[in-house]
C-alpha cells in the first residue's frame, strides 16, 4: 500500500516536471514563430510600400502627356489625316466590306 | 558556591503560561496581517501591481494605417501616399564634429550653418531638420549615424497626374489629412485609422508576444473616381492652349457623360502642381467650373425654346416676327447681330436670336418659364458633393420684371456654373432625363428626372446641330467624322453690377448626335486677344477636345470624314 503509493507519486512528479519542461519549450517555439511571423509581416509592409513606389513611378512614366511627347517628338508620330483613314465594316457574316 | 544549584532551579522553573500565550497571539496577528494584505493586494487591489509588471514587459504599440489611393475611373492612380521619413534632432543629445555637420547639410540639400543652428539649439528638446526626404537621400543621413539624430516615418501624399487634375482631387496637409477638393470631401473614407496592439518586447526590443489587439488598424479605402485621366488630360492641354492663346483670364472644361450623369473630366486653367506647393496663388486652387458663378448667355436660349415647345407655344417650324433686330422691352433695346424681319424657331438657335428668343420666351408665362429652367437644373446643385459648390442664381418668378423675363431667356439676370450647365444639356443629349452629376464612379446609374418629353428633346437636337453647321454660330465646333450639336455663348462681364466690355465665351455641346456618349462645355473668361465670341474661341476647344475624346473611347463614327465645312468667319458673331 504504502509502496505503490510511493510508485504513484514518482510518476505523478515526473508528468509534472515533463509537463512544465514541455510547456517551458513549446512557449519558446511560440515566441520564436511568432517573431518570424512578426518579421514576415514587416515584409509585407515593406512590400506594400514599394508596389505603392511602384504604382506611383510607372503613372509617372507614363502619364498621356509624356507619352503624347514622346509619340510626337521623338517617334515623328501623328494622328492620320481625313484622306488617310478607311473604315471596313464587318457584315454578320465575318466578311469585311470597304466602307472608305 | 551554589551557582550551579541556583541555574539548575532556574533552567527547570515553569516559565508562566501567558508568555507563550502571548507570543502565539503576536505570530498569529502577524500571519493574519500578511494574509491579509496579500490577499488585498493579489485579489481585492490586484490592478496596481498587475500594472506595475505590465509595464516590465509589455508595450503598446501603434499599428500604422495609410491614407487610401484615389484612381481614375480604369484604376490608374491619381493620389498615392507613400511613406517618408523625416530627420529630426533632439539638440540636448546631438554629439557631432564639424565635419560630420557638414556631411548631414550635403545629405540633407541643406546649408550647413543652418543645419548646425537647428541642431544646437539649446532651447529646444525636438527639431525637425528637414522633412518628406526622398529614400536615397535617406540612406545617406543613416550612413552618418550622427547621435542624436533620428528619422521619423510620415507619409506623403503623390499626384502623378500633376496640374491636369489639381483642383479637382485638392491636397492634404502635413499631417495627410485632406484640406481641399475631393481629398477634403472624401476625407472620411480616405483617412486610415492607426491600430493599437499590446506585446511583449524582450531585453532587445523585439517582439516575442502578441497579447491582444487594442485596435484593429483600418486602412483607408480607395476611391475609383469617374475621371478619365487620357480624357482629362486632352481637355487640360486644350484649355491650356486656349487660355494662353487668346491671353484669356481663365478657361474651364466639363465633359460629361450624359448617360450616368458621370464627370470624366473637369479641367481649370490656371492650375498649380499639387506636388510642389509653394508660392501657390488661391486663384490658381480654385476649381472654378464648379465654384465659380458667370451670365451664361446665349446658352440658355435652348432651354427657353424648348420649354416654349413643351408647353406647346411654339414649333421648331413656326415664324417669329424678329423686327429686324432691334426690340423694345420695358423701355430697353435688345439687339440681334444677324438681323431679319421674321426667323423660325430653328433659326433663332441657329443664328443666335435675342430678339426671337425674348419674344418667345415673353408669349410664356413667368411661372412656366421658371419651371422649365429650374427643372433643367438651374440655380440647383447639381449633386457632385464637391466642398464650395456655388449652386447659382435663378430668381423667384414672382419678381421677374417683364425686361427681365426677356432678357433671362437669352441667360442675362442670372448666374450659372459650368458644370450646371453642362449638365443641363444632359437633357438634351439623353432623352429628356436630368441625372445627379457624379466625380465618383458608379456601377449603375441613377435614377433621372424626365424634363421635356422625348419630342421636344428631338427637335431640339435637330435645331443644335443645325447651330454648328456652316450657318449656324458655331462652325468651328465641327468633328471630323462625327455629328455635334451645340449652342455658344458670348456674354458682356459684370464689373461692379455694370456690364463692361469684356467677356465670359462659352460653348456647350454633345456628339455623336446620332447616339450621344459625351457632354462637354467649355467656358473661357475675358479673351482679350482679338477674338471674344463663343463660337470663335470655346468651339474650336469643344472640337478638339470632345473629338479626341471620342476617339479615346472608341465611338464609332456616324457621318462621312468629310463632313466638316468651314465658313466665312462672320458668321461665327453673335449677339451679346
Amino acid at each position: 500500500m504504502l509502496r505503490s503509493g510511493n510508485g504513484l507519486n514518482a510518476v505523478l512528479m515526473l508528468a509534472v516536471v515533463c509537463g512544465a519542461l514541455s510547456l517551458v519549450t513549446s512557449q519558446h517555439k511560440a515566441r520564436k514563430l511568432f517573431i518570424e511571423l512578426q518579421k514576415e509581416k514587416e515584409r509585407t509592409k515593406q512590400m506594400e510600400v514599394e508596389w505603392g513606389q511602384l504604382q506611383l513611378e510607372q503613372s509617372t512614366w507614363a502619364t498621356p502627356r509624356r507619352v503624347g511627347e514622346i509619340a510626337e517628338q521623338k517617334l515623328q508620330m501623328q494622328l492620320p489625316r481625313s484622306g488617310q483613314v478607311r473604315f471596313i465594316r464587318v457584315e454578320p457574316n465575318g466578311q469585311t466590306k470597304d466602307k472608305s | 558556591m551554589n551557582y550551579a544549584v541556583g541555574a539548575h532551579q532556574n533552567i527547570t522553573a515553569k516559565l508562566p503560561g501567558w508568555r507563550a500565550t502571548a507570543l502565539f497571539a503576536i505570530l498569529l496577528a502577524g500571519f493574519v496581517g500578511l494574509l491579509g494584505r496579500g490577499v488585498y493586494l493579489q485579489g481585492i487591489q490586484d490592478e496596481f501591481l498587475q500594472k506595475k509588471g505590465d509595464a516590465r514587459y509589455s508595450r503598446v504599440v501603434e499599428v500604422s494605417a495609410h491614407r487610401g489611393m484615389i484612381t481614375d475611373r480604369n484604376g490608374k492612380p491619381l493620389a498615392v501616399s507613400t511613406p517618408v521619413e523625416s530627420v529630426w534632432a533632439s539638440p540636448q543629445d546631438v554629439k557631432a564634429d564639424r565635419s560630420q555637420v557638414r556631411k548631414l547639410a550635403q545629405a540633407l540639400g541643406m546649408d550647413a550653418e543652418e543645419v548646425r543652428g537647428r541642431m544646437f539649439n539649446p532651447s529646444r528638446d525636438f527639431v525637425y531638420l528637414k522633412r518628406q526626404l526622398p529614400p536615397d537621400q535617406v540612406e545617406k543621413v543613416v550612413s552618418l549615424n550622427i547621435p542624436g539624430v533620428s528619422l521619423q516615418r510620415e507619409y506623403r501624399r503623390y499626384y502623378p497626374a500633376g496640374e491636369e487634375a489639381a483642383q479637382i482631387l485638392g491636397f492634404t496637409g502635413q499631417d495627410d489629412n485632406g484640406q481641399e477638393g475631393l481629398e477634403l470631401a472624401l476625407q472620411e473614407q480616405l483617412a486610415g485609422k492607426p491600430g493599437g496592439q499590446r506585446v511583449i518586447k524582450d531585453r532587445r526590443g523585439d517582439i516575442v508576444e502578441d497579447i491582444g489587439s487594442l485596435r484593429e488598424p483600418k486602412h483607408g479605402s480607395d476611391v475609383r473616381l469617374s475621371i478619365d485621366s487620357g480624357i482629362q488630360y486632352l481637355a487640360y492641354r486644350e484649355i491650356k492652349n486656349a487660355v494662353v492663346s487668346h491671353h484669356a483670364r481663365s478657361g474651364s472644361v466639363v465633359v460629361l457623360d450624359p448617360n450616368s450623369g458621370e464627370i470624366l473630366a473637369l479641367a481649370n486653367y490656371p492650375s498649380f502642381n499639387p506636388n510642389n506647393r509653394i508660392n501657390v496663388s488661391s486663384q490658381a486652387m480654385r476649381n472654378r467650373a464648379i465654384t465659380d458663378l458667370f451670365e451664361p448667355g446665349s446658352t440658355m436660349k435652348p432651354f427657353t425654346v424648348a420649354t416654349a415647345i413643351e408647353a406647346g407655344k411654339v414649333r421648331p417650324a413656326t415664324v417669329i416676327g424678329t423686327e429686324n433686330g432691334r426690340f423694345m422691352v420695358g423701355g430697353r433695346m435688345i439687339h440681334d447681330q444677324h438681323p431679319a424681319a421674321t426667323m423660325s424657331v430653328a433659326q433663332i438657335i441657329q443664328k443666335s436670336s435675342n430678339v426671337g428668343a425674348a419674344k418667345i420666351a415673353l408669349s410664356l408665362k413667368r411661372e412656366t418659364l421658371w419651371e422649365g429652367l429650374s427643372a433643367s437644373g438651374f440655380g440647383q446643385q447639381t449633386g457632385c458633393n464637391f466642398p464650395g459648390e456655388a449652386s447659382g442664381v435663378l430668381r423667384d418668378a414672382k419678381s421677374w420684371q417683364k425686361i427681365e423675363q426677356a432678357t433671362m431667356s437669352y441667360g442675362h439676370g442670372m448666374s450659372v456654373n459650368l458644370l450646371q450647365l453642362a449638365r443641363a444639356y444632359t437633357v438634351f443629349a439623353t432623352d429628356g432625363m436630368l441625372k445627379p452629376v457624379s466625380l465618383l464612379r458608379l456601377e449603375t446609374p441613377p435614377e433621372g428626372k424626365q424634363v421635356y418629353s422625348e419630342h421636344t428633346v428631338r427637335a431640339m437636337r435637330d435645331m443644335l446641330e443645325m447651330a454648328v453647321m456652316a450657318e449656324g454660330t458655331a462652325p468651328m465646333a465641327q468633328i471630323a467624322g462625327y455629328r455635334v450639336a451645340g449652342k455658344t455663348g458670348t456674354a458682356h462681364k459684370l464689373e461692379n453690377g455694370r456690364y463692361v466690355d469684356r467677356y465670359v465665351s462659352s460653348f456647350v455641346g454633345f456628339a455623336p448626335v446620332s447616339r450621344p456618349r459625351l457632354v462637354v462645355a467649355v467656358m473661357i473668361d475675358d479673351p482679350s486677344n482679338g477674338g471674344y465670341y463663343g463660337g470663335q474661341v470655346a468651339a474650336p476647344v469643344f472640337s478638339r477636345v470632345t473629338g479626341a475624346a471620342l476617339h479615346t473611347l472608341n465611338v464609332p463614327n456616324d457621318a462621312p470624314l468629310n463632313n466638316v465645312i468651314v465658313p466665312e468667319a462672320a458668321v461665327v458673331r453673335e449677339e451679346v
